[in-house]
Parts: C-alpha cells; structure tokens; sequence
C-alpha cells in the first residue's frame, strides 16, 4: 500500500494504477442504495411519520412488549446455553482426535445451510409430546414444544455454529508453548484454562454471543412452528410484525420493527463497548 | 482415541502433561457432551426429516413430489436463485474491486453498510419492500396507475431474496481480494493488458474458489429463506409459494408426508452445500482461507 505523503491535503483515493474504481464503486453504491438503503430509510421514514404518540402507544402495548421480551429473553437463553456448549463442541474438535471429527466439524455448519422452516418442522416433531424426544421429556413434565422453551430450543439450533465459528479459529492459534509455561511454572490444569486459556478467548466468545444473540431475536422460520405463538406467552416479535401487516395495520407492524433494528444496534453497541474493555482488561 | 499430538510430549512427565492436556476421564466427560450436544441439536433433527417423508412408503413420497403445487414451488424456487444469486454475484465482485484493490474515504463504513442485511431480522428485510411497494406504500399508487405488480409477485420475491443473501459472495471475496493485494494485476498491466484482460485472466482465477464458496453458501440461503419471501408472497398457491413456503403450507394442513417430502429436498440440498463446503475448505484451504467462518 502506498502511503501519501504527510500533509499532502485530503483526498478522497489513493492514485493507483489499477483502473475501474469509478465503475466498480459506482456500481456497488447504486446496488447497494436500491436493494438496502432505500428500502430501509423507507422503514426509518414511515415510523418517523408516525409521531410520537402513536408511536408510543404501540410500543407500549402489552402485547407489543411481551413480543419483545419474549424474543429478546429466548434469544439471550439460547446465546447463553450456546455459548457453553459452544465453546466446548469448538474445544473438543480443536484439541481431540477421534474418528468422525471432519464429519461432526462439518455438521457444525447445517444450520447455516438447512432452510429454517425445515428445522422448524423437524423440532416441533422431535419435541412434541409423541415426539422422539419430547416423549422422553412428558414423564419428567417438561413440555418443549408450544412453549417458550421450544423457542429457546429452536434459537439453540440456529445460534449454535456463530458461536463454534467464532471461537474455533481463536483457539487453534493458541500457542500450546504458553501452556506448557505455564505447567513448568506450576500452575495446574484448572488454573491454565481459567487464567491463561479462557482470557484469550473472551473476546471471540464475547463475539460469538452477540451474533447468536442477534440472530435468535430476529429468526422467525424455525421458530413459528415449535413456539405455539399464543399472544403474551409464545409470541415473538418477528411473528407480531406478520401478524399486524396480514391486518393491514402498517403503522403497528413499521413501528415494532423499528424498536427492534434500535435495540439489536444498541446492543450490538453495547457489545462493542464489552469487546474493547475486555481486550484492554486481557490485552 | 489416543491425541497424536501428545506423543510429541514423551520427556515430559505424566503431571507436566496432564497440565498441558485434560486427563483422561475429563476428556471423555467434554467429548461425550459435545458429541451428545451435536447428535440431539443437529443430526436428529436432520434424521427425522427424512424418517417422516418416508414414514408412509416410498410411493406416497414421490406422489407427494409429483403434485402441481409442489412442482410449482420448486420451478419457483430455482427460478428466483437463478436470479438473485447472479445478480449478488455480481455485486460481490464489483463492490471487493473497489474496497479490496484501492484506498478510500469511508471504506470500513462502506464494508459495514454490506454486511447490514445479516443484522436486520428476515420478516424486517420482507417489510421494508412492503412499506415501499404495498398499495399503501411510497410507490404504491405510482405503480397501480402503471400496472406493475412488485408485491405479492415473483419481483418482490426475488427482491426480498436479494436482501437477505446480499452480503454472502462480497464478505467472502473482499478479505481474500485484500490478502492477495494488488501485485499480479499491477504486473499484468505493466505487460500491457487491459484492465478487463486483468480481471478475468490474473483476478478471477485467483479467487475462483473463494467465489464457488460464496455461491455456495448464497445459493443456500436463496434457496431456502423463509421469513422474508413469506411477508412479500401473498402465499398464492402454485405461483408465489416457494419450496420452504409450500413446506408450511402443507404442514399446517396436518399433511406431514408432503411437508416433510418437500423439506427433504431442501435438506439434500443443505448436505450437498455442506459437503461441497468441506470439500472446498479441504483442498483449496489456502485459497480461501481468509474466508473460514460462515
């Protein structure tokens, strides 16, 4: 990369002698306007119209807000328990060996590929009360599918590979030199993974929370099938947005998905702002 | 199950490597979780897929393949891939030229903007193309008095796909794009080929697999979304139903051999991408190594 010499005035390009900045640039920003930035000002535009009292009376409507604790409280759950399992699945196939780990290395990767409605059948059916699973669960009186849990269930599924892929990478670059300091140094094995092993991985853990999270509040396809959707219990905020523009009410339906863009941003904001202190705190 | 890399540790004694490594029975304990997670999160769900569509016999199976409907919906379902992931192809290459080859003003911004669609929720991605096209939309009337259908058609449906799969081949390309820099096409121009002869005889073939991979995982996504196209469909049988639409349709008529038959493609199509995916991960690592991850 060519630096340009200090105080040399701004500009907007670097000179290169590659061509086709003009019509590359210009194409991507025209594409990009079209399919992205206008139809969603288009969305900012619409809940401004709405003012401030309409707006708030929808936003605070009962109904409207249990949607979004549900869909936020699942969606933390489900980053929760995939941040455990998650980080343990990324262990198992970075440090051991053992026949099938390429096959269960790829298999990480099915929610990506699987069709969300797909899973959402599949689930529903392994969880209901006849179901391979669910019928395990009846006599313990844990019911999964048509309750919140089932949500929670679903949002495992789909969260679970943006926490093995975030973390998976970080660990295979763990030097085991630094381990093996450590033991001659006498630390044992608890303390090496607490101490040493676990602040390394923080971050990229902290990353693959935010983005199951943030994936889980906005699924909708695997969800709907196993949630039950009855409104105040299992009635996630994607579904209500559905359920308001099928009542041609798009002055509801524009305002809840505008509550939910600010809060996914605020929080993606918030982890940012975790992200920078943990990487100063474990440098 | 024994750790060949632990056979490299021989001078050491049997506490300085269990410090370095679990022991044995912790071992077992974390595979038997991970694998146990795995084997009930993601393979029986896969399993079951197939297991129901087959549940009544190969014959109802392919009957339930061969309905009008269900036939529609797949025609439907390749057309609007074979539209949107052409179209975002060619995007992810012109949008990583332009942020990999140069230097500019607002760059991370730009980068940033691309990958918007993964943060916004699929119904959101669908809603926007209402709130613009719908009858009460900002072009609603203008497109009533000119006759053009957008909504509840297939262009809100291949719309609304390209939303939601816009950022996948332009996030695979743009980091590979960056790691090669720009020497072998500074070459090629110095021999005094021209800008396109760079592009598609020194550029292309060093990305091809990096772009096969994005295909890949776009073409998934386009084939497969649910909650954008559903808010844009109209969900009219045997013209806006896509594949994954069609599937709740017939399971929300307690039609579980249909639902499941027409999952079941989908899911062949989700172990084909997956194993298209390895395979490309396997042999061409380095090349489209910068792109690991989803």
């Amino acid at each position: 990369m060519t630096t340009a010499p200090v105080k040399a005035g701004w500009r907007f390009k670097q000179p290169s002698v590659i061509p086709g900045f003009g019509l590359t640039l210009g194409f991507s920003l025209a594409y990009l306007t079209i399919i992205i930035l206008i139809p969603l000002s288009g969305l900012v535009w619409r809940s401004a119209a709405l003012g401030w009292a309409d707006f708030w009376a929808i936003a605070a409507d009962r109904r409207t807000l249990n949607a979004l604790k549900i869909s936020f409280g699942t969606a933390f759950l489900a980053a929760v328990v995939n941040v455990v399992f998650g980080t343990v699945v990324a262990w198992v196939l970075v440090r051991y060996r053992f026949p099938g780990r390429r096959i269960a290395d790829a298999m990480v990767d099915l929610p990506f590929a699987l069709p969300t409605a797909v899973a959402g059948i599949a689930l529903t059916t392994l969880y209901a009360p006849n179901g391979w699973i669910g019928h395990l669960l009846m006599p313990l009186g844990i019911k999964v599918a048509y309750t919140p849990l089932g949500i929670v269930v679903a949002l495992v599924f789909i969260g679970l590979p943006f926490v093995v892929r975030t973390v998976q990478p970080i660990m295979e670059e763990i030097d085991k030199e630094v381990e093996e300091a450590a033991a001659t140094l006498g630390a044992n094995r608890f303390q090496i993974i607490t101490r040493v092993l676990f602040p390394g991985l923080a971050p990229a853990i902290i990353t693959g929370f935010s983005l199951a999270f943030a994936r889980g509040v906005g699924e909708y396809g695997s969800v709907i099938f196993i949630a039950g959707n009855l409104p105040f219990k299992s009635e996630i905020a994607p579904l209500l947005i559905v359920i308001r523009l099928e009542e041609y009410n798009y002055e509801a339906a524009t305002a809840i998905a505008a509550i939910m863009l600010a809060l996914s941003f605020l929080m993606l904001l918030v982890v940012n702002l975790v992200q920078t202190w943990s990487r100063k705190r474990y440098g | 199950m024994a750790d060949p890399e632990i056979k490299s540790y021989e001078p050491h004694h049997e506490s300085q490597s269990a410090a370095v490594t679990e022991s044995r029975p912790v071992k077992a304990v974390l595979m038997a979780i991970a694998l146990a997670f795995l084997a009930v999160f993601l393979l029986l769900p896969l399993v079951v897929v197939f297991h129901q569509a087959l549940a009544m016999g190969i014959g109802a199976y392919t009957e339930a393949l061969s309905s009008p409907d269900t036939r529609s919906a797949i025609r439907l379902t390749l057309l609007v891939a074979a539209i949107s992931v052409p179209l975002n192809v060619v995007f992810g290459i012109s949008a990583a030229w332009a942020i990999a080859k140069f230097e500019f003003k607002g760059k991370a911004f730009l980068t940033t903007l691309i990958d918007l669609p993964f943060s916004v929720s699929p119904v959101i991605s669908g809603l926007v193309y209402v709130l613009l096209f719908g009858a009460q939309g900002l072009l609603g009337a203008w497109l009533k008095a000119h006759g053009i259908v957008i909504l509840f058609a297939v262009p809100g449906i291949v719309l609304a796909t390209i939303f939601v799969t816009f950022p996948f081949v332009a996030r695979e390309l743009i980091p590979l794009m960056q790691e090669q820099g720009n020497g072998d096409e500074e070459a090629a121009l110095s021999l005094g080929a021209s800008g396109w002869q760079a592009f598609w005889y020194v550029t292309l073939p060093n990305v091809k697999w990096g772009l096969l991979y994005g295909v890949l995982l776009c073409n998934a996504r386009a084939m497969g979304e649910f909650g954008a196209v559903s808010v844009v469909s109209g969900h009219i049988r045997g013209l806006t139903n896509t594949m994954p639409l069609h599937v709740e349709i017939l399971y929300n008529e307690y039609n579980a051999v249909g639902a499941f038959a027409v999952a079941s493609l989908l899911a062949g199509l989700a172990l084909v991408t997956l194993v298209l995916k390895t395979l490309l991960e396997m042999r061409y690592g380095a090349e489209i190594a910068a792109t690991r991850g989803h």
